[in-house]
C-alpha cells in the first residue's frame, strides 16, 4: 500500500454519509502561478492585481451577464439540501464546503452582497458577504476542491450545475492574476507546443515508430501509427498521455488496430496532438477556443474528412458539446458522419459493419467493469439515442471480452461518480483530495470484486486511468486493474489484413541473420 | 386601516408583477454561450417540453436526490397549488365551474400545506447538512408561509371571518375602489404575510419557479453536433483569427 501523510479511508459495504466537519480541508490549496507567463500567455495578469477586490466583483458582474447559467444558478438555489450528500469530496472529506450547495454559496454569499437587493441591505438575514482576502482564499482551495463532474446537477430541482460556478469562480480567480499553476502551465503548452505534455513533433514520431515496432514483434502485421499524413481519412486526436502513460498507450495501439483492421487511412497531428482542453476547467471561453481552434486548423492542412477523438472524458465534452461552437462549422468534413466522432462510435460502427474479428478468449483472464466517466455521462453522448454513452462503450467490450459485470447501479449511469482527479486536480500537491475523493469509486470496485469476482475495471478517460493508477495502490488494490477500454479491443482483434514487412523490419531481420 | 391595506396590495402586486417579470426579462435577455444540458437529455425540442414538465409538475431530479425531501416539498407545492385555485372563489364572481369542484379539496390541502412545511422546517433544523446551508432567510420564508397557512386554516374551520365583505374588498380593489375591510385579526395577519410573500418574491430564492424553466441544463436541446449553437457575444470572436475562413 503506498505511504500516506494523510487518512486514507477505510472501505466499507456502504460510503456512509458523513457528519459535517468544518474546515476539514481548509489547509489544502494547489499551487498557486508562480511564473507569469503561465498568466500572461493565457491573457490574465501576471500576478494578484492591487486592486482585486473591486476587479473580482466587476468580473462576476460581468460573467453573470454573460452566461445565463451563473445568473439563473446563483439566484434559484432554495437550500433544499438533495445535492448534499452527492458529491465524492464530501464523502471523502465530510468538509461542508465540499458539498456542492456549500461549494456554491462561497460564490453566491458575495453574489448576494453586490448584486440582490435583499443582500446589500440585509445581509445578514439572507447570508451575504462582502468579498474579504479570506473568501478569496478560500475560493481558491475550495474551486480547485471540485472537478466539475455535474453528479449534483443530476439531483437538482433546478438542474444546478456546480461546475458552471466553479468555472466562473475560477475565471474570476484568472482574471485578478491568482490562477492556478497546473491548468495555467498546461494551456500556455497547448498553446506554445500543442499537447497537455509538451511534447515537441519528433518527439511523438519516435513513440509512434516505437508502436509501430512494438506490433510487428508481436504480431508481424506492419500496423501503422501515422503522424501528420496529409489526404487522410481520418484525424485522430487524443489525449497526450495516449502516447506514453500506462495503461493509455495501450488503448493508442487499440485505436491503430481499429483503423488497420477497418482499412481507413488515418493520422495523427503535431499541432492538434492533444485532446484535453483545460481551457474548460478554468472557465474560459476565449482560451478553450483556441485550444478548440488548433483542432479545426489541423483538420483543414491535413484536408481530412473526419475527425475522430480518442477515449478522454472532459475532452470529449468540449468535443461532442461544445467543439462545433467553438471551432464550427465543419462544412468542409464529410457530411455523413457526426463531427467530431468518439473512437468507442467509430469501433462500435466497424463491429456493426462486421469489419473486425475478435478472439474473445483473449480476455478471459479478466473480469470487466466499466467506470462510465464523469463528463462522458452526464454532458455528452455517443450514438442517436440518449444513453448512447453507457450503452456504447459497453457493448464494445461486450464484444471484445467473455465475462462483464457492472458496478452497483448507483454508482454507475447518469449517478457515477468521479474518479476524483479530474476538472484540472490531476497533480500532485492535491494528493489527498483526490484519494479521498476517489473513496465512492473504489468502495463500488471493491464490492465487485467480492461479489464477482471482477478483476480489471476499464475506463475511457487519460484523467481516470491516471487518477486510478495512483490512488488503487492507496486502497489496498493493484494499479494495474485500470485499463484502457481499446487495451481491450487490442488484445481480442485478429489481425487478418497482412501487410508486406516494414523497411526496417527487414533490415532486422538481415542483421539477425 | 382598509385603505391602508388596499394601497400595500396594490403596492405588492406591483411588485410581484414587474419585479418577476423583470427577471424574467434578464433570463431571457442573458444568452447561454454553450450546450450544457445534462445529459441524458432529449434530442428534440418536445422532448425538453416533457422534461421541463416533468421537473415542474413532478420534480423528478429531487426524487432522485432526497425522497425525505420529496415527498415534504412536492406535497406543499401541490397543496399550495390547490389552496390558491381555492382562493379564486374570493375574486371571481360567479365561480368558474373548476373552481367550485376543488373547493373540498382545496379546504383541506391547508393541512397537507402546513405538514409538508413542518417537515422541510424539522430537515432544516435537524438534518446537520441542511442546517450548515441554511441562512435566517431561510428559517423565516417556512415560517412565513406556516403562518399564512395556519391563520387561513383558523379561518376556515375555527374562527370565521366575514367572507362576503373579503370578496367585496377585493372586487372593489379591481375597480379601483375602496371598500372597509373586516377588521379582524386572523384575517389582518393572512392577508398582510400574503402581501410581505408578494413584496419578497422578486428579491429572494422564490427566484426558483421562474428559475427552472431558464435552467440551460434542462432546458437545452442535447443536438451540439447537428446544430451550430452560438451566443452573440461568442459571435463577435469569430471574426478573429479563425483558420479557413
Amino acid at each position: 500500500m503506498a505511504k500516506a501523510e494523510f487518512g486514507v479511508p477505510e472501505l466499507t459495504q456502504y460510503v456512509e454519509v458523513p457528519a459535517i466537519k468544518e474546515g476539514a480541508m481548509a489547509h489544502l490549496k494547489p499551487f498557486v502561478v508562480n511564473n507569469p507567463d503561465h498568466n500572461t500567455d493565457l491573457g490574465f495578469p501576471g500576478e494578484l492585481i492591487d486592486d482585486w477586490q473591486t476587479k473580482a466583483v466587476e468580473k462576476l458582474g460581468d460573467l453573470c451577464s454573460r452566461y445565463r447559467s451563473l445568473r439563473v444558478y446563483l439566484d434559484s438555489c432554495v437550500k433544499c439540501g438533495s445535492c448534499t450528500d452527492k458529491c465524492h469530496y464530501f464523502l471523502g472529506t465530510a468538509d461542508p464546503k465540499n458539498m456542492p450547495v456549500g461549494r456554491q454559496d462561497l460564490l453566491r454569499k458575495v453574489y448576494r452582497r453586490y448584486f440582490t437587493l435583499a443582500g446589500k441591505y440585509f445581509p445578514k438575514l439572507v447570508g451575504a458577504e462582502d468579498l474579504t482576502r479570506e473568501t478569496l482564499d478560500e475560493w481558491y482551495s475550495y474551486y480547485h476542491q471540485c472537478s466539475q463532474c455535474r453528479r449534483c446537477s443530476v439531483f437538482c430541482p433546478y438542474g444546478i450545475d456546480t461546475a458552471e460556478i466553479s468555472m466562473a469562480a475560477r475565471e474570476i480567480l484568472d482574471s485578478i492574476g491568482y490562477g492556478q499553476k497546473y491548468c495555467n502551465e498546461i494551456i500556455a503548452k497547448v498553446h506554445k507546443v500543442g499537447n497537455n505534455l509538451g511534447l515537441p513533433g519528433p518527439a511523438i514520431a519516435n513513440t509512434l515508430e516505437g508502436l509501430e515496432e512494438d506490433v510487428w514483434d508481436d504480431a508481424e502485421v506492419h500496423v501503422r501509427f501515422p503522424l501528420d499524413v496529409e489526404g487522410a481519412e481520418v484525424l485522430l486526436v487524443t489525449p497526450s498521455a495516449d502516447f506514453f502513460a500506462e495503461p493509455h498507450v495501450d488503448g493508442l495501439i487499440g485505436y491503430g488496430k481499429v483503423f488497420h483492421e477497418a482499412g481507413v487511412s488515418w493520422t495523427l497531428s503535431t499541432t492538434a496532438s492533444e485532446a484535453g482542453n483545460f481551457g474548460m476547467f478554468i472557465g474560459s471561453y476565449e482560451n478553450m477556443r483556441r485550444v478548440a481552434l488548433r483542432v479545426r486548423k489541423a483538420a483543414l492542412e491535413l484536408k481530412v474528412k473526419r475527425i475522430v477523438f480518442g477515449e478522454c472524458g472532459h475532452a470529449w465534452r468540449v468535443a461532442y458539446a461544445f467543439l462545433n461552437t467553438l471551432a464550427g462549422p465543419f462544412d468542409f468534413l464529410d457530411p455523413n458522419y457526426p463531427v467530431p466522432q468518439h473512437i468507442c462510435e467509430f469501433t462500435w460502427d466497424e463491429m456493426q459493419k462486421g469489419t473486425l474479428e475478435f478472439d474473445k478468449s483473449e480476455n478471459d483472464d479478466k473480469v470487466l467493469t466499466f467506470h462510465d466517466s464523469c463528463n462522458v455521462a452526464r454532458a455528452t453522448r455517443m450514438g442517436d439515442l440518449p444513453g448512447g454513452q453507457f450503452e456504447i462503450p459497453r457493448n464494445v467490450i461486450k464484444a471484445v471480452c467473455n465475462h462483464y459485470v457492472d458496478m452497483h447501479h448507483e454508482t454507475i449511469g447518469e449517478r457515477t461518480f468521479c474518479c476524483g482527479g479530474g476538472g484540472g486536480l490531476l497533480t500532485d500537491d492535491l494528493m489527498e483530495l483526490r484519494v479521498k475523493g476517489a473513496l465512492p469509486r473504489m468502495t463500488a470496485l471493491k464490492n465487485a470484486m467480492d461479489e464477482y469476482g471482477v478483476t480489471h475495471m476499464a475506463a475511457i478517460c487519460a484523467i481516470c486511468k491516471s487518477q486510478f493508477t495512483k490512488t488503487l495502490p492507496y486502497y489496498g488494490m493493484d494499479m494495474d486493474q485500470i485499463v484502457s477500454v481499446h487495451q481491450l479491443v487490442s488484445n481480442a482483434i485478429v489481425l487478418n489484413r497482412k501487410t508486406p514487412p516494414p523497411e526496417w523490419a527487414e533490415e532486422e531481420d538481415e542483421e539477425d541473420e | 386601516m382598509s385603505t391602508l391595506y388596499a394601497l400595500l396590495f396594490i403596492a405588492a402586486t406591483i411588485t410581484l408583477v414587474v419585479g418577476v417579470g423583470m427577471k424574467i426579462r434578464q433570463y431571457y435577455k442573458t444568452p447561454a454561450p454553450l450546450k450544457i444540458a445534462t445529459t441524458p437529455a432529449p434530442t428534440t425540442p418536445s422532448g425538453v417540453v416533457l422534461r421541463i414538465f416533468r421537473e415542474v409538475v413532478f420534480f423528478e431530479s429531487l426524487f432522485k436526490g432526497s425522497k425525505w425531501t420529496w415527498i415534504f416539498s412536492w406535497m406543499f407545492h401541490f397543496a399550495l397549488l390547490l389552496v390558491i385555485l381555492r382562493h379564486f372563489r374570493y375574486f371571481i364572481d360567479p365561480v368558474w365551474l373548476p373552481i367550485q369542484l376543488i373547493q373540498p379539496f382545496g379546504m383541506y390541502a391547508g393541512f397537507a400545506m402546513v405538514i409538508g412545511l413542518g417537515g422541510l422546517l424539522a430537515r432544516r433544523i435537524l438534518v446537520d447538512r441542511v442546517r450548515y446551508i441554511s441562512a435566517p432567510s431561510d428559517y423565516l420564508m417556512l415560517i412565513l408561509l406556516l403562518l399564512i397557512a395556519l391563520s387561513g386554516l383558523m379561518m376556515t374551520f375555527v374562527v370565521h371571518t366575514d367572507i362576503v365583505a373579503v370578496k367585496d374588498f377585493f372586487n372593489n380593489l379591481f375597480t379601483f375602489g375602496w371598500g372597509p375591510l373586516p377588521m379582524d385579526f386572523l384575517l389582518l395577519l393572512h392577508i398582510g404575510l400574503v402581501i410581505v410573500l408578494m413584496i419578497i418574491f422578486p428579491f429572494s430564492k422564490l427566484l426558483h419557479a421562474p428559475g427552472i424553466f431558464f435552467s440551460p441544463s434542462r432546458n437545452q436541446v442535447d443536438n451540439p453536433r447537428e446544430q451550430r449553437h452560438l451566443a452573440p457575444w461568442a459571435e463577435a470572436l469569430e471574426k478573429q483569427d479563425k483558420p479557413g475562413n
